[in-house]
């Protein structure tokens, strides 16, 4: 009996300390390992798509609780004023989702530039999105009201070849994002103004 | 048994260096090595698992009660694992996407299970400390050498910098997964015939 209780006891003291050393120092590296995450994930579709910007836009964010999410927006300004906001969303791809860095024009409501932070798609078909400029040039430009479709679905979108669950994703994604944007637009101007100077 | 500490070192580079001699922890070995830098990454990884659990193990040789052993040096082992996966995640992020799955499969490591039992388990703290380092820094210096073989062939470059100038065609076999069974194989022969002399 006396062995039963030893048992229980060394087994709970150590694995209770060993909790508490964890909490701790997940804690501790928690804001670090999320600037890892944005400066090696999200950090060169936002970096390529603000090309240009005069700021770093990766330092230079808020975020919006929607329900219970939070969404990190990026700033991008240019010539100081703050022009363009970035943020992601995602849609389910053919080997999961797809991430898909939107950035939208603050003045005009346009889709300024889209890029992808991260997929898990058939290597050589549908991973041809991360390269393939021509396929997300055609989302540049299109208003925050004007719903996209892959040109299977009766829209205007080619999707790229042999990879059209893919194409639909990035379709997707960019609509979500464009309906996140149309709900939030007076939050995420004023935000994104506070950025001035 | 009156080896002393730095015998119980030495032994880890050579008469039982893993995973050579001691063939153990072949599944990092032969998935982490494509180049140099992740080899020596996921070496000095499990280095500072198995010198924290060889330190730990060795000091409550006497508290812990033999039938739960197995047990605590899961919890122990596993602590170290994830406070190693944390610090990566915070601090060498682009390794840490390199190593993926690995760093928490450390866990499941021979090495590291068999050190704690066979060796800190039924041993003062001093050697425990100095058996975790030499077996660690043999397993680094293992990873590493393959690694180098791998990259060399298999992409060119050396720690990332080209070798062989532009002429050279990459032997793009060695750093799939065949290539790693071929080199560790080769190696071993080596290690063998080397070792019977």
């Amino acid at each position: 009996m006396r062995d039963m209780i030893k048992m229980v006891v060394v087994l709970t003291v150590l694995s209770s300390l060993s909790g508490g050393l964890l909490a701790a120092i997940k804690n501790s590296t928690e804001d670090r390992i999320e600037g890892q995450v944005l400066q090696f994930v999200q950090g060169p579709a936002i970096l390529k798509i603000m090309e240009g910007a005069s700021n770093d836009p990766i330092s230079d964010r808020f975020t919006i609780t929607a329900g219970d999410e939070q969404t990190n927006f990026f700033v991008g300004k240019y010539n100081g004023t703050p022009k363009v906001v970035a943020f992601e969303t995602n849609a389910a791809g053919y080997g999961g989702p797809v991430g898909i860095m939107v950035a939208f024009d603050v003045e005009t409501n346009k889709i300024k530039s889209i890029g992808v932070t991260t997929h898990n798609e058939t290597p050589g078909v549908g991973s041809l999105v991360e390269k393939d400029e021509n396929f997300k040039k055609q989302f540049v430009g299109l208003d925050v009201t004007f719903e996209p479709k892959v040109n299977k679905d009766g829209g205007s979108i080619i999707a790229m070849s042999g990879a059209t669950v893919t194409s639909r994703a990035v379709t997707a994604a960019v609509r979500k994002a464009q309906v996140f944007y149309e709900q939030h637009q007076s939050e995420i101007k004023d935000k994104a103004k506070s950025f001035t100077g | 048994m009156a080896k002393t500490i730095s015998q119980e070192f030495i032994k880890g580079l050579w008469t039982e260096i893993p995973p050579f001699r001691l063939v153990l922890g072949l599944c990092p070995a032969l998935a982490v090595t494509k180049s140099v830098e992740n080899g020596i990454g996921m070496g000095l990884a499990t280095t500072f698992v198995l010198l924290c659990s060889n330190l730990l193990v060795s000091l409550l040789r006497n508290i812990i009660p033999p039938k739960i052993r197995i047990a605590c040096f899961i919890i122990i082992i596993a602590t170290f694992v994830t406070v190693v996966e944390l610090m990566m995640q915070a601090y060498t992020y682009p390794l840490y996407q390199a190593l993926g799955i690995f760093i928490p499969l450390i866990v499941v490591n021979c090495i590291v299970l068999g050190r704690a039992e066979a060796f800190a388990f039924k041993n003062p703290i001093f050697p425990s400390v100095a058996d975790g380092l030499g077996i660690g820094v043999g397993f680094t210096l293992a990873l590493g050498a393959l690694g180098a073989v791998r990259e060399l062939l298999g992409s060119g470059t050396l720690l990332g910098h080209a070798m062989f100038g532009p002429g050279f065609q990459p032997f793009a076999f060695m750093v799939e997964a065949p290539g790693a069974f071929v080199s560790l194989g080769l190696m071993l022969c080596f290690m063998n015939m080397l070792g019977k002399r």
